[in-house]
């Protein structure tokens, strides 16, 4: 049946849908949606043998039943989606940036740098804007290589990007040797536990309310910049054709350059929020895969930022829940990432049936 | 002369799991489909033939070997193409983007190779390390007489069968792809699919063959990390970047799998080199790590600057092909 759809075969016809309405195209996600978690209750009820609703229950109290918990679910949320606003100008532009999690790594690692080094000279608020400029400065360097040779010498970008992630891990290895602390630990630690010295301060009550206006701050000012600005204006056209962009005389290489130190700024960026906004210490894990799965976030989403958001509750929420579930049955927490893989499988999948419609063929009509 | 020897049998030891993975992603390249999903791929072939091999053992009293083998290549093959089947069914048949799924792919590989090795026995019942031994006892088989020989035999025999599958499997797909009819229409599928379409050739089921195949094949490398490397047992993350390294190989050995072969002991070679220099630091070995990843992108840079055809990408590499969209 897989082969007679894609070559438009004898018994199913597809069409390109020239419209969609809004209703029916969010009926299609919503079914997607339940089915993925259908898929998912029977992995879970296989695994556990319990009553799946149960373990539904489960991750709805994993994922926002306390306080605390509620708190990491909206942290976690909102660092995927600046991960993904970052690299929005990037995708707009169809310049496949898999980077994200090596941009991320040298954001956080000028901020360890930063809290390591001056958390005892430079006053707290200046240190914190200090570590922001030099972490955004080290994602942009880190998006530019990759971005300069594309221009250039139209160097494959997903193959690039994608390598110089494990160099941006061995770089945080290098220095997790100078920073261990306790010596011998192979680990940094909490940074600055006493002192507090280049964390992010309390806002609303909470230690990560910085991070939420920080974020929803950039997500806004690159939906201006994506809408509004001649810059954004430039990338959507090198993207649609760089052959058009060239007659009407953009500068493709300017353009390409400036907008992966943009994309790669904002990785950086969040690499800040991560180190100095949620977790305070460095490792090869501090980036965690999320550079992969924002770019699933972002694709998805079509670039709109309130799809992001909600595609981004949507995945935190189940993985939050589904550790949670994981550590109850005594399970290890990698069970969040099949979860993940799951949901992903059926959002991807199902843009097919909003974009095509299939038709079954009449008998006697020929192809 | 010793450590020479011994740092030529580890570079292979580490370069096989490598060339499985790069053998089956250049097949699947070749086809226009650039399967990022890999990485994930590998976990879910290691942990399927290291389950199988699990309950295989766990289910007699007296295991023998070689069945434990066959479950264990059986469980595995299947899973990999399991893994191929979402990655094909998703990007040929529901046309979605090849990154996105690829990656996506991965985070589920990646997460169902350690969850299920970090669970399974707590899972059956037991407690524990996962443990394979029988099995892998015969994944570790050196050929009898031949390992026997001073010098040459250690460096050419004191392998597993694995190693010399992969070797095999990648001869034989550079003489598919180069010399054999199914192989040209694989490249013409792969560099222009309009082409191929309209010289009668079938397009979707030549990326739907080629993927799978090659996830098959990538499989293997999960496989022979898990039983000849590890001895049949499983360490979370304990396969590391490998597969991200076989998708780098792809590029050193410009798309040939024959290359990939001496491609895979160079990676090897260089992912344990730390070891054998001296006056290496804790910090600088970890500089030195970096090797294989900035050394591909020198490859990848210049191979944009070259302009042989037969040394690049396949043109339509990450493209989807719609027939209606010509």
């Amino acid at each position: 049946m897989n082969k007679k759809h894609a070559a438009g075969g004898s018994v199913f016809h597809l069409t390109k849908r020239s419209s969609i309405s809004r209703k029916k195209a969010w009926a299609i996600r919503f079914a997607a949606i339940l089915l993925s978690l259908l898929v998912c209750a029977v992995f879970i009820f296989m695994i556990t043998k319990q009553n799946p609703l149960q373990v539904y229950a489960g991750i709805i109290d994993g994922a926002v039943g306390t306080n605390r918990r509620l708190w990491v679910t909206i942290r976690e949320t909102m660092t995927l989606l600046i991960i993904a606003v970052g690299l929005t100008p990037a995708f707009r532009m169809r310049f496949w940036n898999i980077g994200a999690e090596g941009q991320i790594l040298m954001g956080g690692m000028m901020t360890a740098f930063m809290m390591i080094n001056f958390g005892n000279t430079i006053p707290s608020g200046l240190l914190l804007v200090l570590i922001l400029i030099v972490s955004v400065a080290a994602g942009m360097i880190w998006g530019l290589f990759p971005a300069v040779f594309k221009a250039y010498f139209n160097t494959n970008e997903t193959l690039f990007t994608l390598m110089l992630n494990y160099v941006a891990i061995q770089i945080i290895d290098f220095c997790i040797v100078y920073w261990e602390n306790p010596k011998g630990s192979n680990s940094v630690g909490i940074i600055n536990a006493g002192t507090r010295a280049g964390w992010m301060p309390q806002v609303f009550g909470s230690d990560y309310g910085l991070n939420v206006i920080i974020v929803i701050l950039v997500t806004i000012l690159m939906s201006l910049y994506m809408r509004y600005s001649k810059q954004g204006y430039e990338l959507a056209v090198v993207g649609e054709s760089q052959n058009t962009a060239r007659y009407a005389g953009i500068s493709v290489p300017r353009v390409m350059i400036r907008t992966m130190m943009i994309s790669g700024g904002i990785c950086g960026l969040a690499g800040a929020i991560i180190v100095s906004g949620a977790s305070h210490t460095i490792s090869t894990a501090t980036a965690g895969g999320r550079g992969f799965t924002a770019i699933i976030v972002a694709w998805m989403s079509k670039f709109n930022p309130i799809a992001m958001l909600a595609v981004s509750v949507f995945l935190v929420f189940m993985q939050q829940g589904s550790i949670q579930i994981a550590s109850q049955f005594g399970l290890n927490e990698n069970a969040s990432d099949i979860i993940t893989g799951i949901l992903l499988f059926f959002l991807i999948g199902c843009e097919f049936f909003i974009n095509y419609r299939i038709e079954r063929k009449k008998e006697s009509g020929e192809g | 002369m010793n450590v020479i020897l011994t740092f030529i049998q580890q570079a292979i030891g580490q370069g096989i799991a490598i060339l499985f993975g790069a053998t089956g992603e250049i097949l699947t390249e070749k086809s226009g489909n650039l399967n990022l999903g890999i990485p994930g791929i590998m976990y879910m072939g290691g942990i399927a033939g290291l389950m199988g091999a699990f309950f295989y053992e766990n289910g007699n009293e007296n295991p023998i070997p070689v069945v434990g083998l066959v479950v264990a290549m059986l469980c595995c093959v299947a899973a990999s193409v399991l893994g191929g089947l979402i990655y094909t069914f998703l990007t040929v048949t529901l046309r979605a983007n090849q990154n996105v799924v690829g990656l996506a792919l991965t985070t589920f590989g990646t997460g169902f190779g350690n969850f299920f090795g970090g669970s399974i026995s707590k899972i059956a019942g037991g407690v524990g390390q996962i443990s394979v031994k029988v099995t892998a006892s015969a994944f570790r088989a050196r050929i009898p007489v031949l390992s026997g020989i001073p010098v040459l035999g250690q460096i050419l025999f004191s392998y597993g069968f694995l190693t010399y599958l992969a070797i095999i499997l990648a001869l034989v797909s550079t003489y598919v792809i180069r010399r054999m009819r199914v192989g040209l229409h694989l490249i013409a599928v792969g560099e222009s699919p309009a082409t191929a379409d309209a010289a009668g050739i079938n397009v979707s089921r030549y990326k739907y063959t080629a993927t799978l195949i090659g996830s098959a094949i990538a499989g293997l490398g999960g496989l022979y990390f898990v039983m000849e490397y590890l001895g049949g047992t499983w360490s979370n993350n304990g396969f590391g970047d490998r597969g991200w390294l076989a998708v780098a190989l792809v590029i050193l050995a410009l798309w040939n799998p024959a290359n990939a072969i001496w491609g895979s002991f160079i990676f090897g070679g260089l992912y344990i080199i730390y070891i054998y220099i001296p006056g290496l630091n804790r910090a600088t070995q970890e500089l030195v790590k970096m090797f294989p990843y900035v050394i591909t992108i020198i490859v990848l840079i210049f191979t944009s600057r070259r302009n042989k055809p037969e040394n690049q990408p396949p043109a339509s590499l990450g493209l989807n092909y719609f027939r209606e969209e010509r």
